[in-house]
């Protein structure tokens, strides 16, 4: 037996042992997920039970190094765990925008200090962190952003307003982008870490379409944002005035996440759950989920691509824009399938059998992959100049 | 296995680029033959040169003389043959045939193999009885008569059929036109007395044959596998077929890909480059998208047929299907986006929508394939 099947029966064998069966079950709302943070309140036993297993073993961030949380795994078995966890059903024993977006930002471009502090507390789910970039005036074109951290020698004084900062009425520190040089258009930004319990900071409640609100609007007045949070822990990630190359490494992993590459059903073929759903299907409704089985699986095949170039530091930078625009994309025509599958089963806004209307609210949600993370319309700009490298307007 | 290429097969990709890319350059071949009228709609010169380089016996075992390699090498060639639209017997000789031929007996092997390898002949097979690609069904006969058998019956779309020392025909030994079972594999030669071709040009300049067989008298040893039993290499040979024609419609279209995209950085009009104008680069983009999506499930495939997985099947459909999608969505934008001069013949657009559109037929179009995923998945 190799090493990986080694760890691959190992794995089996512990998640067999310690993924309790509840939570081999798809997520059906929001409260199957568990996002930890200060206020965190698990749903029931077995959700706790599983995220203190995952956290102990290092398999909330399995490929963090182990002084940072995580179990230190290779690329290799990362994967292996993955198929193993979907193989089972298995749900994400945490979630949060600092495994997904602030891990990796840290990971590259932190202090030693910073990964300790942050890192861990994120493995642990401790601290739950909320995403400040966009603002009323900036969100295609984010480098246009104003709120303006004022220099006092050790701390900036931070005015200004986000805005669509999901979860930020949930979450206990913000990572955000603010403005220190008023000259500099891309070199004038600081990339700040700081707790939103301090004074200064309000957030406001945004209702969606889909009738949740997970998103506000967040507003700075006079927030003070130390530089520093101790020995070789700045308050801020890179350096002063450079946050703009942190925003945009961070934005590459959203985009990978939002594109659904790290696997999950996102993207998976769904012909034939719908059959199972909606009895016979109409001729050219079957045709059409052909046709989207087909790019599913193929978008499936490029997503495990993607991941397997990036570990070994092949294929292009702007690859995650790619994945982003064509992911996005599949999942909104995915819901629109479903949909139409549902027929007006689907259409049920409260009712106990669609779990409180779950498959229209999904619809909906999903109109935002698109958007966030940056627009379709964006990737496409991106894809043109970056790599297509076709000439700028 | 990781979805990218190891050194070795980085190795021929670099290879059979550069080698396709001057010796199967369009000028050089398509367009030299087209215009000449060639019967055969390829150069056997360039042929022997495959031989020369070890593309011809690629995917015939080490024993058998060739190079014992797998679907991932064979589509590296194959996407560069699409690439510079090379008009070869490589897919049907050298994928399709020699598929079927592995699974013959060592006097079937020892007979048609070593000429394969060596670029001395060519072959090509006998599935479609139709205007479409329906190989569940096979009403072509073949009758016990004496030691061997008695042919009968129509093919059409005989890829370079008449060019071919010997055809591989799928007919039936027993049971009803639909029946799974019964199907036997048989290596036709040339020569056999009752076999006539009526040979037409296609749209991309290749040749095939509508093939009657009137009642061709065929011995024993001209049985690839087991008699009745010929459904599971016909199978294999498909699906190898399929992925084989899966990448060389990535090449097809990626070649149309580059082309248009060099076209709009140089194409000015309104006092811009047309590649300035978002509604294209947004448009070229997303085309982008498509290609890369195709090449990746192409290569995965592959790597499935040649790890023997059982997904292969579904797989292959899934990226014959896709490629189709994509090479037909970069032939289109192509000749558009190059306007009037993409509707010339002396343009070589236009020539990448011709053999897209033939590729798109063969074994298969993406409905059809869209279709067969459904039916495994079930609904
Ligand atoms: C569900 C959800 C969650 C989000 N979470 C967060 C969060 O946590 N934190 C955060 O900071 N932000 C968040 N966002 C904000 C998100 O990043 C922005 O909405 C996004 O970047 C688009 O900006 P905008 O809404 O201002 O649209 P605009 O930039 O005003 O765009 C409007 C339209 O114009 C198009 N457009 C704009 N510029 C161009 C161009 N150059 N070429 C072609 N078309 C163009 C866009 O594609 C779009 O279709 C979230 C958004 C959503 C929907
Ligand atoms: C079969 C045929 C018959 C013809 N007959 C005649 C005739 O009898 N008499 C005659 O005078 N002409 C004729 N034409 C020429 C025809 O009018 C031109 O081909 C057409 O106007 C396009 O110009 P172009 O070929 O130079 O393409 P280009 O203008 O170079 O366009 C190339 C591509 O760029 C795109 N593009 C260009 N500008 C923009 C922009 N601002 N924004 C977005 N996209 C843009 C185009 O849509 C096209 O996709 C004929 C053409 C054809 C194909």
């Amino acid at each position: 037996m190799s090493d990986l099947e080694a760890f691959r029966a190992e794995t089996r064998e512990w998640l067999e042992a310690n993924c309790p069966p509840e939570m081999r079950q798809p997520v059906r709302d929001e409260q199957d997920i568990y996002w930890g943070g200060r206020n965190a309140t698990f749903k029931n036993d077995a959700q706790k039970a599983w995220f203190e297993a995952c956290r102990d073993k290092g398999y909330t961030v399995p490929e963090w190094p182990k002084e940072y949380g995580g179990a230190g795994l290779s690329p290799a078995e990362g994967k292996i765990l993955r198929q193993e966890m979907s193989r089972m059903g298995a749900r994400p024993p945490l979630s949060s925008f600092g495994i997904w977006m602030l891990g990796p930002a840290l990971l590259h471009f932190g202090t030693e200090g910073q990964k300790k502090r942050f890192l861990n507390e994120i493995a642990a789910g401790e601290i739950r962190w909320c995403q400040g970039y966009s603002e009323p005036g900036s969100g295609s074109d984010l480098v246009s952003m104003q709120t303006y951290g004022e220099d006092k020698g050790d701390h900036w004084v931070v005015n200004g307003q986000k805005i669509w900062t999901s979860y930020a009425d949930e979450a206990d520190w913000i990572f955000c982008l603010v403005r220190t040089d008023k000259q500099n258009k891309y070199q004038g930004i600081t990339f700040m870490l700081f707790d939103m319990a301090g004074s200064g900071v309000t957030t406001k409640p945004i209702k969606l379409i889909s009738g949740n609100s997970p998103f506000c609007e967040t507003f700075f007045d006079d927030v003070s944002v130390p530089k520093s949070y101790g020995e070789d822990c700045p308050g801020y990630v890179g350096e002063i005035n450079r946050g703009w190359d942190v925003a945009k490494y961070l934005l590459g992993h959203e985009r990978e996440m939002i594109s659904g590459a790290g696997g999950g059903d996102r993207t998976a073929a769904i012909g034939a759950a719908m059959k199972r759903n909606a009895g016979e299907l109409d001729a050219v409704l079957r045709a059409e989920l052909a046709m989207f089985d087909v790019d599913a699986l193929a978008y499936t095949a490029m997503g495990e691509k993607f991941l397997d170039e990036m570990k070994v530091g092949k294929g292009h930078p702007a690859q995650p824009n790619m994945m982003k625009y064509a992911g996005t994309e599949l999942n909104k025509r995915r819901h629109e399938l479903m949909m139409a599958a549902g027929g007006s089963r689907a259409l049920e806004w409260e009712s106990d059998e669609t779990s409180g209307g779950k498959p229209a609210r999904n619809w909906l949600r999903t109109k935002a992959n698109s958007i966030e993370g940056g627009t379709s319309e964006v990737m496409l700009n991106v894809i043109s100049k970056r790599i297509l490298d076709l000439p700028g307007a | 296995m990781p979805l990218y290429y190891d050194d070795d097969q980085a190795m021929l990709a670099e290879t059979a680029q550069a080698f396709m890319s001057e010796e199967g350059a369009i000028a050089k071949q398509l367009r030299h033959w087209r215009d000449r009228d060639c019967k055969d709609g390829f150069g056997h010169g360039l042929w022997k040169q495959f031989a020369e380089m070890g593309f011809t016996g690629m995917l015939v075992d080490e024993d058998d003389g060739g190079l014992g390699m797998g679907h991932v090498e064979a589509g590296i060639v194959l996407e560069n043959i699409g690439r510079n639209l090379t008009p070869s017997p490589f897919l049907s000789s050298s994928v399709l045939a020699a598929t079927a031929l592995k699974h013959g007996s060592d006097d079937v092997r020892g007979r048609w193999l070593p000429g394969l390898i060596e670029g001395e002949k060519v072959y090509s097979v006998a599935i479609d009885e139709g205007a479409k690609h329906r190989p569940e069904t096979i009403a072509c006969k073949a009758e016990k008569s004496g030691n061997g058998f008695r042919l009968s019956g129509k093919k059409d779309f005989v890829v370079y059929g008449a060019s071919s020392e010997m055809i591989v025909v799928a007919a039936r030994t027993s049971g009803d036109d639909s029946d799974s079972d019964g199907i036997t594999l048989f290596a036709v030669p040339q020569d056999a007395s009752g076999m006539s071709h009526d040979s037409v040009r296609l749209v991309d300049s290749s040749m095939a044959s509508h093939v009657t067989f009137d009642g061709v008298e065929l011995d024993g040893d001209a049985v690839i596998g087991e008699v009745d039993g010929g459904r599971d290499v016909l199978n294999a040979m498909l699906m190898a077929g399929r992925v084989g024609a899966a990448a060389e419609g990535v090449g097809v279209a990626s070649g149309a890909m580059d082309m248009t995209v060099d076209y709009l950085k140089q194409r000015k009009q309104f006092g811009k480059l047309i590649g300035e104008f978002q509604a294209l680069q947004h448009r070229a983009a997303h085309l982008y998208s498509e290609v890369e999506i195709a090449r990746a499930v192409t290569i995965k495939a592959a790597q499935l047929l040649d790890g023997g997985s059982e997904k292969a099947d579904l797989m292959a459909s899934v990226a014959k299907a896709k490629v189709a999608k994509a090479a037909g969505l970069a032939v289109k934008e192509g000749v558009q986006m190059h306007g009037g001069i993409g509707m010339t013949d002396e343009y070589d657009i236009g020539l990448y929508m011709k053999r897209d559109r033939a590729l798109q037929e063969f074994l298969g179009d993406m409905y059809y394939h869209a279709g067969r995923v459904a039916e495994m998945s079930g609904y």
